[in-house]
C-alpha cells in the first residue's frame, strides 16, 4: 500500500482526562488509518472512546482532557505540532466533524444562514475576494448547500434559527455546514442516532451520495452494525479506549475474530432469531480509571483464560485484518 | 386469527386529543387553542400471554396510546376493557386497584425514577400503595427478592438512581413494574436508550419474566428488529392510526401497507446489506396539528393516487388475522417494485 493513499494516519493516540477519581484513559493507544475516498465505520458501546478519538484528531479536546502522546498525520502533516491558528485553518477546510448532538452543536443564537456564511467566509478559497460579489456568492453557496442536503425551499429557511427545524433537519443542516468548505474528510459522529429509520436512511444516503460525488473520505461513528454493513468499506471496533478489531466490513461481519465483536453481533435482535435466545454480552463496560494491564474485555469475555491476564497487543490476523486477542494471536501468528 | 381465548385487553375506537387551553389573549386575537389528535379511532386486542408490538416513527402516537390504555392520560373517546372490565368507566378508587394489574415500563430510566428516593422506596412504593406489604421489613424483603430477579441485589436497596448505569436503572424500572405482580405491562421503548449489549440483556430479561410470571405485553418500539424479535403480532402506527396489524412473521415478511413496506426497506440489515431496493420515503411525518386529508400517508406515499387525497381508506383483512388500510391493497403492489420501475424508466 503506498503511503499517500492514506489521508489520515493516527499512531498510538493516548487521550486522558484528569478527574478527581483519577486519570481516565479514554483513548489508550489507538491507531487509525483513513484511506482516500473510503468510508470507515467506527463502532463500540458508549464510553468506548469513539468521540474522544476523533475530537483529538480535530484538536477539540479541552481541559481536563489532554493528548498525552501519539501522532496524528493528515496528508503527511503532523497535526499535533500545529499552532492553534494553523489547526483552525485545517479544521473546516480539510477536515470537518459533525457532532453527536445537533441541537447543542449548532449555535442557537445564529440563523442557519449566518452559520453557513461564517463557515464559507472562513474557509472557501474560491469565493470573490470582497464586497457585494462575495456576499452574493456566499448566499448562493449557502442556498446550494441546503438544497444539497434536501432542505425544502432553502432560500426562505436561511433566516431561521436551529430550534425552528426538526431533529432530522438539524442533522442535515449540520452536515451542510460541515460540507460547505468542501473538506477532504468528513467525520460524522452518530449522525442518525436520534433519528427515525426513514430519516436515518435519508441522511445516510445523503452522506454516501456526497462522498461519491466529491470523492471525499468519511468516518462514520455509530453503534449500529447494520449501518456499518450498509455504508462502510472498512470498520474499526472499539472497546474501553482501544481498538479491538479492524478490517473490511464484509470480513469483520461475516467472520468476526474478537469475542467482543462476536458479542456485539450476537446481541442484535433479529426477526430470524424469533423464539431463540439472543446471546447478550454479560456485564458492562469497565471503569477506565486505573485499569489493570490485562485484556480489557476479560471481565465480560466468555472465552477468557488465565493467559488473558496480561496486556494484549493488536496483531495481524489476515490480510488487512487486525485484532486484539491472545487466543487468536497464538493460533494465527504461529 | 380465530382464537377461542377471550382477549385480556380489548381497545375499541380509542382516541386521544390533546387540547391546549383557551387564553384570553388568544380569544381576543381570534386564535383557537391547539388541538392534537394524537390517537385516532384505534382498535385492537391483546390475548393473554401474547406480546403485541407497536411500531412507528416518533410522534406517531405510540406513547399516547400506551398511556391512554392505562388511563395515565384520559382517553377522549373509546373504550378499554381489561379482563372483561371497562377500564374507561372505573371510578378513581377502582382504577387504583386495577393499576396493580396493569403496569408500565418507561423509555427513559433517568427521567422516570425519582432522583431523591432510594431504590427500596422507588420499587417498594406499589407495595405500600396497594397494601401488599405491612411492615417496612416486609417491603425491604420483597424488594430485595425482586431486585435479585432482575439482576440487582439487596446491596442496592439504599442507593439512589444516579448511582446506577442506564441498563441498571432500566432494571429498577422493571422491578417497580413487577413488584405488584401485574398481568399486563405496557413496555414503552424500554430498550431504546440502551447500548446493544445492554439492550439484549434487558430484552432477554423481559422475555424470561414474561414466561415465569405469565405476563402479557404491549411492547412499543421504533426498532423493527426489536419488534420482529419479540412480538407475536405487530401493529404499525402512522399519525395516530393503526395502518397495518397482524402476525409478526406475516406483516414483516410480507408487508401490505405502503408505509410498512417503506419502513422495512429503511432498516439497515447487518445480515444482508444492500439487499433491499431502497425506497426513500420523501419528507417527514406531517404535523399532527394539521394532518393530511384522506389517507394520512398520501403526502409521502409512492403509490398515492387521486382517491387517496380525498378519502380515508378503511381497514380490511388481507390474510388471516392480518389487516391493512389502503385503497390499493387489491392491486397487490409493492413500493419497492414501483420505485425500481420508476428508476428504470
Ligand atoms: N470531559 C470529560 N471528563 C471526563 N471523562 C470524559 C470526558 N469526556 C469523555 N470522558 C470519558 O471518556 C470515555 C470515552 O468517551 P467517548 O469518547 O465520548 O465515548 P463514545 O463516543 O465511544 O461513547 C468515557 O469513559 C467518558 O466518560
Ligand atoms: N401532553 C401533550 N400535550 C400536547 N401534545 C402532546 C402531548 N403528548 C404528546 N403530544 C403530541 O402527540 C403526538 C404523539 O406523541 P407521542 O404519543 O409521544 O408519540 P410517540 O410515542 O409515537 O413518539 C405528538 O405530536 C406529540 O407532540
Ligand atoms: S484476550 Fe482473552 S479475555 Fe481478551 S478477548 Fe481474547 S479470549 Fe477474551
Ligand atoms: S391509501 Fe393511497 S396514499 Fe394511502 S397508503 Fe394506500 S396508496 Fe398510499
Ligand atoms: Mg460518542
Ligand atoms: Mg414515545
Amino acid at each position: 500500500m503506498s503511503r499517500n493513499e492514506n489521508l489520515l494516519e493516527v499512531d498510538g493516540l493516548r487521550t486522558v482526562f484528569d478527574t478527581s477519581e483519577g486519570v481516565v484513559r479514554a483513548v489508550d493507544g489507538v491507531d487509525v488509518t483513513v484511506r482516500r475516498g473510503e468510508c470507515l465505520g467506527v463502532v463500540g458501546e458508549s464510553g468506548s472512546g469513539k468521540s474522544v478519538t476523533f475530537s483529538s484528531v480535530m484538536g477539540l479536546v479541552r481541559s481536563p482532557g489532554r493528548i498525552e502522546s501519539g501522532a496524528i498525520r493528515f496528508e503527511g502533516q503532523d497535526l499535533t505540532r500545529l499552532s492553534t491558528r494553523e489547526m483552525r485553518a485545517i479544521r473546516g477546510r480539510d477536515i470537518s466533524m459533525t457532532m453527536q448532538d445537533a441541537l447543542t452543536a449548532l449555535n442557537p443564537a445564529l440563523t442557519v444562514g449566518e452559520q453557513l456564511s461564517e463557515m464559507l467566509d472562513a474557509h472557501d478559497d474560491d469565493l470573490p475576494a470582497r464586497g457585494a460579489a462575495r456576499r452574493r456568492a456566499i448566499r448562493d453557496r449557502s442556498v446550494e448547500m441546503l438544497r444539497l442536503v434536501g432542505i425544502p425551499s432553502p432560500e426562505s429557511r436561511l433566516g431561521q434559527y436551529p430550534h425552528e427545524f426538526s431533529g432530522g433537519m438539524r442533522q442535515r443542516i449540520m452536515i451542510a455546514i460541515a460540507l460547505a468548505p468542501g473538506p477532504k474528510l468528513l467525520i460524522a459522529d452518530e449522525p442518525t442516532t436520534a433519528l427515525d429509520v426513514t430519516i436515518q436512511a435519508q441522511v445516510l444516503e445523503l452522506i454516501s451520495d456526497i462522498r461519491a460525488r466529491l470523492g471525499m473520505s468519511v468516518v462514520l461513528i455509530t453503534h449500529d452494525l447494520g449501518v456499518v454493513a450498509e455504508h462502510c468499506d472498512r470498520v474499526m471496533v472499539m472497546y474501553a479506549g482501544q481498538v479491538v478489531e479492524e478490517g473490511s466490513t464484509v470480513d469483520v461481519i461475516s467472520n468476526p475474530q474478537h469475542p467482543y465483536t462476536r458479542g456485539l453481533l450476537g446481541s442484535i435482535p433479529r426477526l430470524s432469531l424469533r423464539g431463540k435466545p439472543i446471546r447478550p454480552i454479560q456485564g458492562q463496560v469497565p471503569n477506565l480509571v486505573g485499569l489493570p494491564p490485562q485484556c480489557r474485555f476479560y471481565s465480560r469475555c466468555p472465552e477468557r483464560t488465565d493467559a488473558c491476564l496480561q496486556s494484549v497487543e493488536m496483531r495481524s490476523v489476515g490480510p488487512d485484518r487486525r485484532a486484539r486477542c491472545i487466543a487468536l494471536t497464538q493460533e494465527e501468528v504461529a | 386469527m380465530t382464537s377461542p381465548a377471550k382477549p385480556l385487553l380489548s381497545v375499541e375506537n380509542l382516541s386521544k386529543v390533546y387540547q391546549g387551553r383557551q387564553t384570553l389573549a388568544n380569544r381576543l386575537a381570534g386564535v383557537r387553542p391547539f388541538s392534537v389528535r394524537a390517537v385516532n379511532d384505534v382498535s385492537f386486542e391483546v390475548r393473554r400471554g401474547e406480546v403485541l408490538g407497536l411500531i412507528g416513527e416518533s410522534g406517531c402516537g405510540k406513547s399516547t396510546l400506551g398511556r391512554a390504555v392505562l388511563r395515565l392520560h384520559e382517553p377522549t373517546a373509546g373504550r378499554v376493557r381489561f379482563d372483561g372490565e371497562d377500564v374507561t368507566a372505573l371510578s378513581a378508587g377502582a382504577l387504583k386497584d386495577m393499576r396493580r394489574r396493569m403496569q408500565i415500563v418507561f423509555q427513559d430510566p433517568y427521567a422516570s425514577l425519582n432522583p431523591r428516593s432510594t431504590v427500596a422506596d422507588i420499587v417498594g412504593l406499589p407495595l405500600r400503595l396497594h397494601g401488599l406489604a405491612k411492615t417496612t421489613q416486609e417491603v425491604r424483603e420483597t424488594v430485595a427478592r425482586i431486585l435479585e430477579r432482575v439482576g440487582l441485589n439487596a446491596a442496592h436497596l439504599d442507593r439512589y438512581p444516579h448511582q446506577f448505569s442506564g441498563g441498571q436503572r432500566q432494571r429498577i424500572g422493571i422491578a417497580r413494574a413487577l413488584i405488584s405482580h401485574p398481568e399486563f405491562i405496557v413496555c414503552d421503548e424500554p430498550v431504546s436508550a440502551l447500548d446493544v449489549s445492554i439492550q439484549a440483556q434487558i430484552i432477554q430479561l423481559l422475555l424470561e419474566l414474561k414466561d415465569e410470571m405469565g405476563l402479557t405485553y404491549l411492547f412499543i418500539s421504533h426498532d423493527i428488529s426489536v419488534i420482529g424479535y419479540l412480538s407475536d403480532r405487530v401493529a404499525v402506527m402512522y399519525l395516530g392510526e393503526i395502518v397495518e396489524m397482524g402476525p409478526t412473521d406475516d406483516v414483516l415478511a410480507r408487508p401490505r401497507h405502503p408505509y410498512t413496506q417503506s419502513l422495512m426497506s429503511a432498516v439497515p440489515d447487518v445480515d444482508a446489506p444492500g439487499k433491499h431496493q431502497r425506497v426513500r420515503l420523501a419528507g417527514e411525518l406531517p404535523s399532527p396539528l394539521d394532518p393530511p386529508k384522506g389517507c394520512k400517508f398520501h403526502t409521502r406515499c409512492p403509490l398515492a393516487i387521486d382517491v387517496c387525497r380525498r378519502e380515508a381508506p378503511i381497514s380490511e383483512q388481507v390474510a388471516p388475522g392480518h389487516q391493512a388500510a389502503c385503497h390499493r391493497l387489491s392491486e397487490d403492489l409493492s413500493v419497492r417494485e414501483t420505485a425500481a420501475g420508476a428508476q428504470a424508466r
